[in-house]
């Protein structure tokens, strides 16, 4: 089966130079997206990439294991871009902002749905957000 | 013909009939409009939209020895606040920001922080700190003032939002390259998106297009709590183009309001940032309209789709006066997702949230149903279209030495 995730990825100082994701490609046969990618002057992380990574289920979880035994540390994406349920106010600003999509508005209700799995975490509607309700972390 | 005073008399009796503004469309397509205007009593209507030209006023008593404000300075969260006014009476307004915010030094600027959120911290019970420095008088010696303040120690803490539920409102458009950020929010470049800000069907002056019943002294539902209006609002323009059935199509009345800030609630006035541009309040208006007649009664009727707006380009024609328009577009068609203009489906997205004002009028209902809110006559009446009252433009006269 078929499975399309977004992950960040932490790649601690002694992994930036090595090519962990063309083994990503070359042994487990995942197709990746780079969203985001990063390298920062942290002691303690030098490495950022969000990905979108494609493949069988089997093979995306092997993939997963090489990484953390590489070092890697993973979360998914949409874990780290929220929405703030209280100071949302359903006003609809962040609908046409977003790249993907990840904002609809209900047609009958008129409330803003947030789909988490289409978020790519581009940061567009954090500051867009009026009541700032929309809260990044990586 | 019925009078306030009869539907008060209902509403004591807990015997009124209410239905919200958008209840109203369907019971009338159902009774027709005389039926409904004999049984519905009160039609109540909501907007919750981000309103620039608010503010509270305060008093924050004496302290020991006494200081004298007014011709001094006065911070709140470091927000700049206006004492001119005796001794312990503060303004603060809504867009104020700190005198180290960045604004758009780099642009476009964050604008976290700034009057519409020390609002919203008061309202919500939270402590505000203030900083002042006053010059000294022999009757008020003082001269520096830190303290912090919460909401339950002020005198009088009043919300007064000298403009707000604009009736109608322009529709924001970019047709130059770069993407622009303006009060109507975020629009990108080469009519990538449009933004609308308005209740529509829901808004409170646009179901009393012609101020029947809307007017000086009308009781309403504010922030939260109860408030009244107390005056026109700046910038009320009833002399705009109009539908046959009075709606305006372009952003027309406004109102001037006043209340009570400690029975308001924070979840209605929503300290609130626009990227670029600056900080503002986000505010809940409810107002309820009395069924006096069929006309009135019609005029609660009016639907998204038989209300225009046009839509204005924020890139050139607004920034420099120019009076050109895009396109005129009504609110079913900008609420359906896309509008046609130019050719382009362009996609809409609104500033306004019409599940809250839906609460509101839900609200008001439900508290006219229960009897806690009676209605009140109007004092004087908002200027109509004859009035001679419009928007003049600045007429700049230059200075000569």
């Amino acid at each position: 089966m078929e499975v399309s995730k977004r992950v960040v990825l932490h790649f601690p100082r002694r992994l930036v130079e090595q090519p962990v994701i063309y083994r990503l490609v070359k042994d487990y046969n995942l197709e990746f997206n780079i969203l985001r990618a990063s390298i920062t002057a942290e002691p303690e992380e030098e490495g950022l990439l969000v990905l979108q990574l494609k493949g069988e289920q089997e093979e995306y979880d092997k993939g997963v294991k090489f990484l953390l035994k590489s070092g890697v540390k993973i979360q998914s994406l949409s874990q780290d871009v929220t929405r703030n349920e209280v100071r949302c106010t359903n006003c609809g600003a962040c609908v046409t902002l977003c790249p993907p999509g990840a904002f609809e508005l209900d047609p009958k209700t008129r409330q803003v749905k947030f789909d988490h799995e289409k978020c790519v975490a581009c940061g567009l509607c954090i500051k867009a957000c009026p009541p700032r309700a929309m809260e990044v972390h990586f | 013909m019925k009078t306030i005073a009869e539907i008060n008399e209902k509403i004591k009796q807990g015997k009124a009939v209410v239905v919200t503004a958008e209840e109203i469309i369907d019971l009338v397509k159902e009774k027709g409009v005389s039926r409904a205007a004999q049984e519905v009593d009160v039609v109540t209507t909501g907007t919750f939209g981000p309103m620039c030209s608010s503010g509270i006023y305060f008093n924050i008593g004496h302290s020991q020895p006494r200081i004298k404000l007014g011709g001094g300075r006065a911070y709140l969260n470091d927000v700049l606040a206006y004492p001119g006014l005796a001794a312990v009476d503060i303004f603060l307004g809504a867009n104020a920001l700190a005198d180290d915010d960045p604004r758009n030094r780099v642009h476009p600027g964050d604008f976290n922080y700034g009057g519409g959120h020390v609002i919203e911290e008061l309202v919500a019970g939270k402590d505000v700190r203030l900083t002042a420095t006053a010059y000294g008088t022999d009757c008020y010696p003082r001269k520096r003032l830190e303290t912090w303040l919460n909401i339950k120690d002020l005198n009088e803490a009043v919300l007064f939002n000298v403009r707000n539920a604009y009736q109608n409102y322009n529709v924001a458009a970019n047709l130059s390259d770069k993407t622009i950020y303006t009060y109507m929010g975020v629009l990108k470049p080469r009519l990538g998106n449009v933004n609308y800000c308005s209740a529509g069907q829901l808004s409170p002056l646009l179901n009393d297009p012609h101020y029947r019943t809307i007017g000086i002294g009308t009781r309403i539902f504010l922030g939260g709590g109860i408030g009244y209006v107390a005056w026109q609002g700046t910038q009320h323009n009833p002399n705009v183009p109009r539908t046959e059935a009075g709606v305006p199509k372009r952003g027309a009345g406004t109102l001037a309001v006043i209340g009570d800030l400690k029975q308001m609630s924070p979840r209605w006035l929503v300290g609130t940032s626009m990227y670029g541009y600056g900080v503002t309040l986000t505010v809940g208006v409810g107002v309820p309209i009395p069924i006096l007649d069929e006309e009135i009664l019609r005029s609660t009727t009016v639907t998204d789709e038989e209300i225009y707006a046009a839509v204005v380009d924020y890139s050139d024609a607004y920034p420099n006066r120019k009076p050109d328009i895009i396109a005129e577009v009504n609110y079913a068609q900008l609420k359906s997702g896309t509008v046609r203009l130019q050719g382009k489906k362009v996609p809409t997205g609104s500033l306004s949230s019409y599940p809250r004002a839906v609460e509101i009028a839900e609200i008001l209902k439900g508290w006219i149903r229960r009897g806690e809110f009676l209605l009140t006559e109007l004092v004087a009446p908002l200027p109509g279209a004859e009035s001679g009252v419009t928007f003049k433009p600045l007429k700049e006269r230059t200075l000569e030495i």
